[in-house]
């Protein structure tokens, strides 16, 4: 218990928590775009790849820090509008396509990666962002601009979805597309709009890796990041705030089980510990079940004209 | 644009449709190979002779599909009745599991003088059920509650995968494996037999066959196959016409995750001999491929598996002669896969662009 409250005491420990949940918040708030315009995106795994590697390589390749996030985000739309094509323009099953979108953009991803690198040993690294000491805040000095960017990006979808004619217009597609449609907006437009924008978040949550929390892209360095994103916006019942919310918690227990483990006290074998955010998130998803409001038009394709 | 229902299928769409599909998925990896710096022409011919190209070659190729077919008619059993398994990976890894713990860990435990038939009987069994029990969960959950089955699968893949890697480090951990995280060996006379000699490819080829026909026939004539297909079709329909949803999607359930668990256990009775950490390269997940690509027909799986394969293998030894990188056969897959999902859309509706 004592070794628990230690941790807890640790300014150090909180920064981590912070840092792991800055790629969850923005991918959470991606997927979350998509699914309140009424589409589910599988794709969240894969783009976050494709974001961690494009944005890592346009800076090794000398572009600036921001301009590796601009390219990680162009190749998150890239993908989204792929998604949007099919699932949107075509009516395809999102459950399927996602995955698709998933394969592909991972695999081209690992492909490039090996096309451009044949034969290293180590990963080359670049220099990623580095604090933001001039913020003057304990936790937050210790994190860099993208974790900034993530925790504005929150009320600012906030704002976007609740006090905009846009946001109503996502919401309304979501909810009833028919209707919507007889208002006179495109469900078209609006989805592939949420889609695109909403994919490019992804992007930017895979280039936190590769620019800020490492230097370098790995195989398999996103782990199922992607998958979590899509647990905590069923938990944050498809709101900004609760996913905000949702990102911290799954990253405190995240961090707690790396210091229980670190500290040696440690009972139960450490797999137990990594088990926890997972099995958590399960939990969660079971509690919220009951009163859950999914967008009522979620993972229902829209054929205009068609019922 | 929007798209207008065919009244009848265009057989000429229909003909079109596979070779569209192909002509692009080969077009997007020339493209790729290209930027690899190697011929096209011979990239792919190589990949073909390395897939299918020889006695040896189509061993390997078959060995690989096995546990393709029978994660892939996990998923297609599954997505039949919409019930959208994402979990074949972790319910693999419980089926081979189980097939050690009853297979492999039982000496000096009493069980010595039961028949190697039996123990066998109990393998396969003890497999199908721990991946049907891991599926059960979320279908009850999706049943009972409406908790979403695609994530809950999906994260269920992780705890599993822990859950392996914590049964390597302690109770099922080989003692004589040198630090490796392997798991006891199965006993050997319960490994299956090989199909071809000097060869890896085992008799697990004729259980996925006949699985596949098996599945195929409950589908077509018996009545929990069209119930799978009413609750697939249209929940709320068939349940207004009497059909027992709950009850379907439990048995979908099981069925699907039975399967994949028996790809675990075929796994490690056939190939491995022992469960690791990667005795899976995402066999779970590639089963979805497969079953889109096979339009979820049972004995269409049988091809899509044997197709996706021999990609993966072709690769591999098509890399190791011209250093193209192994990923192709991933892109290869992921392309085949979107464009066969247009190409099927397409011989239903047609575009009008206005």
């Amino acid at each position: 218990m004592s070794d628990f409250l230690d941790i807890l005491a640790n300014q150090s420990f909180w920064v981590a928590v912070l840092r792991i949940a800055t790629p969850l918040i923005l991918g959470t708030l991606g997927v979350l775009l998509c699914e309140r315009a009424g589409v589910l995106n599988l794709g969240i795994e894969g783009i976050m790849v494709a974001g961690a590697f494009t944005g890592w390589l346009a800076v090794y390749a000398g572009a600036p820090l921001w301009a590796g996030v601009a390219a990680a985000a162009i190749t998150g739309a890239v993908f989204g509008l792929l998604h949007a094509g099919l699932t949107v323009g075509l009516a395809l099953s999102q459950h399927v396509s996602g995955l698709g979108v998933t394969l592909l953009a991972t695999a081209l991803s690992y492909f490039g990666y090996r096309v451009s690198f044949p034969k290293v040993e180590t990963p080359p690294t670049i220099t990623p962002f580095g604090d933001m000491d001039w913020i003057g805040l304990p936790v937050l000095a210790q994190q860099t601009p993208l974790t900034l960017l993530a925790l504005l990006l929150v009320p600012a979808t906030g704002y976007l979805l609740y006090r905009t004619p846009v946001g109503l217009a996502v919401r309304m597609v979501g909810e009833n597309p028919q209707a919507a449609e007889g208002q006179g907006v495109s469900v078209a437009a609006v989805r592939t709009g949420a889609i695109v924008a909403g994919s490019a978040l992804m992007g930017i949550a895979g280039s936190f890796l590769t620019l800020s929390a490492f230097n370098a892209f790995f195989f398999n360095m996103v782990n199922g990041r992607g998958w979590i994103c899509v647990a905590l916006v069923v938990f944050a019942s498809w709101r900004p705030g609760k996913a905000l919310l949702g990102a911290l918690l799954f990253a405190f227990f995240d961090a707690l089980q790396l210091r229980l483990q670190q500290s040696g006290g440690a009972v139960l074998p450490y797999q137990m510990y990594l088990m926890l955010p997972y099995v958590l998130s399960i939990v969660a998803l079971v509690l919220v079940a009951r009163k859950a409001s999914y967008p009522q038009a979620l993972m229902k394709p829209y054929r205009k004209g068609e019922r | 644009m929007r798209l207008e229902k065919r009244h009848q299928q265009s057989s000429l769409a229909l003909v079109l449709a596979p070779v569209g599909a192909i002509a692009f998925t080969m077009l997007v990896s020339g493209l790729l190979v290209m930027w690899a710096g190697a011929a096209v022409a011979r990239t792919y011919g190589l990949l073909l002779q390395g897939g299918f190209g020889s006695v040896f070659a189509l061993s390997e190729t078959l060995t690989r599909a096995i546990p393709l077919m029978l994660t892939g008619l996990a998923a297609t059993v599954a997505f039949k009745a919409r019930l959208f398994n994402i979990g074949a990976e972790g319910q693999l890894y419980v089926g081979a599991l189980a097939a050690v713990a009853v297979g492999g860990m039982h000496a000096g435990s009493g069980f010595d003088q039961v028949p190697v038939a039996v123990l066998f009987a109990a393998m396969m069994l003890a497999a199908a059920l721990a991946g049907a029990l891991l599926l059960l969960g979320p279908a009850l959950l999706k049943a009972r509650l409406g908790v979403d089955e695609v994530v809950t699968t999906l994260l269920l893949n992780f705890i599993v995968l822990l859950l392996v890697s914590m049964l390597l480090d302690g109770p099922m951990k080989d003692p004589t494996a040198m630090g490796w995280p392997q798991s006891v060996a199965l006993m050997g006379e319960l490994e299956l037999s090989k199909l071809i000699p000097q060869t890896r490819v085992h008799s697990g080829l004729l259980w996925g066959l006949g699985l596949a026909l098996a599945v195929w026939a409950l589908m077509k004539y018996t009545v929990l196959g069209f119930d799978i297909r009413a609750v697939g079709a249209n929940a709320r329909a068939a349940a207004f016409a009497g059909v027992p949803v709950t009850r379907t999607v439990v048995l979908v359930a099981m069925l699907s995750g039975a399967l994949a668990g028996l790809a675990g256990a075929i796994e490690v009775a056939g190939r491995t001999g022992y469960v690791t950490l990667d005795m899976s390269p995402g066999y779970g997940y590639s089963g979805i491929v497969i079953a889109m690509l096979a339009a979820l027909h049972p004995l269409g799986v049988v091809l899509a598996s044997i197709f996706v394969a021999g990609v993966l293998v072709g690769a591999d030894s098509m890399s190791r002669a011209i250093g193209v990188p192994t990923y192709i056969a991933d892109v290869i897959v992921a392309a085949s896969l979107l464009s066969v999902l247009v190409a099927t859309l397409l011989t239903q509706y047609r575009v009008r662009w206005k």
